[in-house]
């Protein structure tokens, strides 16, 4: 920090960067809710930016960056009290009307599982088979094995290439 | 609203980016000593117009209106001192409670004045004309003394603003009622000592109402 106060570019970035897992750690001890971790963090390094002429190079650094990290956290526990009081809560109604998932996600997922089924369709006849029976209807063995008219061996051979291929396809890694 | 790792990274960024040299702060007490060199020319200055000859031998009668004004002494330094120690990020609440023994000097020290007129009928007792000096001369002296300690403060960081301003408030009040102490006419009575009492009460309690806005900006 003595370094950042003389102007040492470098250093400041190191040293706020290192900052940040303290920082969390002041504001989880405070009470804050794990999603509001990261304000705190944010508000507590501009804090950082605008005092950083009052840190004393002889005093513990910790100590300082603790003390300002302790107080936003409390500014944001107030803050979000405050909201919290003002706003309505109603259980019921938010469970008749769930916030489903984004428009993006949701399309995310949907694209997963077309690729998905497009790599099963690719597979050979075989592997495709045992991962359709076995996987996908979730049919014992013995179930499969009567079905397809291959033994419960075959079956099991094929559903382990069948998935590795398939592992293989999508992250890359035998 | 939450923040990732990434943008705390740009966050970092964007701060070094703007990252200028800074000078700084100097120790609480060399600060304190600043505001209190101010505070010294003021008493000059009244020294220099009253002269110290009506304060001592006030001082030489009464007893206890000397400690009080000690006292008051010892407030202001203390209480200024705390409120620059706090202003420094990290340094322990505790520091919060040190012009405790100089108030209590100051006040128990005018309690007894409170006395006076039961204990020496003879001295001169103040009226309520002059109670109403008093109150002006303590709130008159505060403004400039705590505005001067609030700009001080705001270039430091003070994380609790309304501790802060209850100290300058003090600080800054008892500051005044020690110049007064210089050209104070009479010795206090009960009149005088409720005089002091709400006008270093008024000076405080402004600061806690205001002090708290003015310094959590900073």
């Amino acid at each position: 920090m003595a370094a950042a106060q003389a102007g040492d570019r470098r250093a400041y970035e190191k040293l706020l960067a290192d900052s940040v897992a303290l920082i969390r750690a002041v504001a989880r001890r405070q009470g804050v809710a794990p999603d509001h971790l990261d304000d705190v963090v944010q508000e507590t390094l501009i804090t950082v930016h605008r005092v950083r002429q009052t840190y004393d190079p002889s005093r513990s650094y910790d100590a300082w960056l603790g003390a300002i990290a302790a107080r936003r956290a409390i500014d944001s526990l107030r803050s979000r009290g405050r909201r919290d009081s003002r706003e309505l809560h109603d259980e019921f109604a938010l469970d008749r009307h769930p916030d489903a998932d984004d428009a993006s996600a949701a399309t995310e997922s949907e694209q997963r599982a077309q690729r998905l089924h497009e790599a099963i369709a690719e597979l050979p006849p075989g592997q495709r088979e045992a991962v359709e029976q076995l996987g996908l209807r979730e049919r014992s063995l013995s179930e499969a094995a009567e079905l397809t008219g291959r033994n419960t061996g075959a079956l099991k051979v094929n559903l382990h290439r069948a998935l590795k291929a398939l592992r293989e396809r999508f992250h890359g890694e035998p | 609203m939450t923040a990732d790792p990434q943008s705390h990274q740009a966050l970092i960024d964007r701060l070094g980016t703007d990252l200028v040299p800074v000078r700084r702060l100097l120790p609480p007490g060399l600060r304190t000593a600043g505001w209190l060199l101010l505070v010294a020319a003021l008493a000059a200055g009244l020294l220099m117009h009253y002269g110290a000859g009506p304060m001592l031998r006030r001082w030489a009668a009464t007893p206890d209106l000397a400690w009080a004004g000690i006292g008051a002494v010892i407030t202001a330094i203390s209480a200024a001192w705390a409120a620059f120690a706090l202003a420094v990020p990290g340094r322990r609440a505790a520091w919060a409670w040190l012009p405790l023994p100089g108030a209590l000097l100051w006040i128990g020290a005018s309690g007894l004045g409170c006395l006076r007129t039961w204990l020496a009928p003879g001295t001169e007792v103040a009226g309520l004309q002059q109670s109403a000096d008093c109150l002006l001369f303590i709130i008159g002296f505060s403004i400039p003394l705590s505005a001067l300690l609030v700009v001080l403060l705001r270039r430091a960081c003070p994380l609790r603003p309304v501790l802060a301003a209850v100290l300058i408030g003090l600080a800054s009040a008892a500051a005044s009622a020690s110049l007064l102490e210089i050209c104070h006419a009479f010795d206090s009575a009960a009149t005088d000592l409720l005089t002091h009492a709400l006008a270093v009460a008024a000076v405080v309690a402004v600061n806690a109402a205001m002090g708290g806005r003015l310094l959590s900006k900073a």
